[in-house]
């Protein structure tokens, strides 16, 4: 019989669909592994509500285990997900990709605040400034370097 | 009535806000007056529609399945819809797309705050989940309003014009009839009415700082929480609703 260790360890090579160089363990989206009547049952919880990744998250999480154990896949939204749940590792994988990650941000309450300082994931200048609040994916904002002017993703800070 | 009833009417509600508003700014995508623009509007009104997603789930159970998700979505009609009016105003332009978002951000981030502190637990995830999206759409709206207001001249005359429009659609957020008491009194409905005082200040600070005038006109239209609404409702569920009106059952 499989253990839930081995189930985890499964789940750490399953990918993100939309950042592929991190796992779905990376980004904190896996909560909780069960294992009851010998069914497995993974709970996961979405970035962002409208994340439409979640299905082929599900699917890929059934297509890793299922030559292991029976999966059921539920998902959860309390608590609700944040940047913080994100590895260490991941946030590494995350920069040599070309992703700036995480940084501790100032409150969104306060209009134009100056943005956070992301350092540029390729020449690491802090002299970047930000583009757009909102980028690519709905967990991103758009950001430009003033140094290599290279444009880039900041995987922004969710609290 | 039930309280099961009475909280299914409740999330449809907010579901239906969320819902209708998510198509309106989604007509943007393609359209926005600069890229980075589009992509925000369209990012903001995923997050709308992943909020309906989750509460037209919760209300799919509430009555037993009777209807799937997405049948609260696709086959209702304009009757039975029960989002506020703001929410359904075309876009006309990027000011008046920022306008009734200005409004209905600062609304709903007051809103989900005290929501996800209520009883029923669903709702309160629901309510947390979707605060931190809210505050980022809050700050983008709040600063184009700005931005807008004390930009130029014709920025200035046509953000104006927009804030002056919507005014008479803001009471309306705050709604309540015999629904919200009976779920007030189980502390799972917010008493939408101690919102009120802090909305208004937000607004206000928000059009001062952007040189706005405050509408002074008192005449507020009500209605879309009653299903009364507005025409341009029927003409956004023809366009959202057509695939299975002409395909039933059609899936991806």
């Amino acid at each position: 019989m499989v253990t839930t260790n081995e189930i985890w360890q499964l789940l750490e090579q399953v990918a993100d669909p939309e950042i592929p160089v991190l796992t779905i363990v990376d980004l904190g989206i896996v909560r909780t592994v069960e294992i009851k009547d010998s069914t497995c049952i993974v709970t996961i919880t979405p970035t962002y509500s409208g994340c439409p990744a979640m299905h082929v998250i599900e699917d890929e999480i059934k297509n890793a285990l299922s030559s292991v154990i029976q999966t059921e896949v539920k998902s959860t939204l309390s608590p609700a997900w944040t940047t913080d749940w994100m590895s260490e590792n991941g946030k590494i994988k995350l920069r040599e990709y070309g992703i700036a990650p995480p940084e501790n941000e100032v409150d969104k309450s306060v209009l134009f605040a100056k943005p956070t300082i992301v350092p540029c994931p390729k020449c690491n200048s802090k002299n970047t400034k930000m583009v757009s609040q909102f980028g690519s994916t709905a967990c991103k904002a758009h950001y430009q370097c003033n140094a290599c002017l290279e444009p880039f993703d900041y995987f922004k800070c969710l609290r | 009535m039930t309280v099961k009833e009475a909280l299914f009417t409740y999330v449809l509600r907010i579901a239906d806000d969320s819902l209708i508003l998510g198509q309106r700014i989604a007509e943007w995508c393609g359209h926005g007056p600069i890229l980075e623009e589009d992509i925000a509007l369209t990012n903001i009104s995923l997050d709308l529609i992943g909020q309906a997603t989750n509460l037209y789930q919760f209300a799919s159970e509430l009555e037993e399945n009777k209807r799937t998700e997405d049948q609260l979505a696709f086959l209702r009609v304009d009757r039975e819809f029960s989002n506020a009016l703001l929410v359904e105003q075309p876009n006309k332009d990027f000011g008046f797309t920022i306008s009734r978002q200005f409004y209905f951000d600062a609304f709903r981030k007051l809103f989900f705050e005290a929501l996800a502190s209520s009883k029923d637990e669903r709702l309160a995830a629901i309510a947390e989940k979707s605060l931190k999206e809210t505050k980022y759409h809050l700050k983008h709206s709040s600063e184009w309003i700005i931005r807008l207001g004390d930009g130029t001249e014709e920025s200035k005359k046509r953000i104006q014009e927009a804030i002056n429009f919507h005014w008479k659609f803001t009471d309306e957020l705050f709604f309540q009839n015999e629904i919200d008491t009976q779920l007030i009194d189980l502390d799972i409905a917010i008493p939408l009415t101690s919102l009120k005082a802090n909305w208004l200040n937000y607004v206000v600070t928000v059009l001062h700082q952007a040189t706005l005038e405050i509408p002074t006109n008192t005449f507020q239209q009500e209605g879309g929480r009653l299903g009364f609404h507005s025409e341009h409702l029927g003409y956004l569920l023809a366009e959202m609703q057509y695939m299975q009106r002409a395909f039933p059952n059609l899936e991806w």
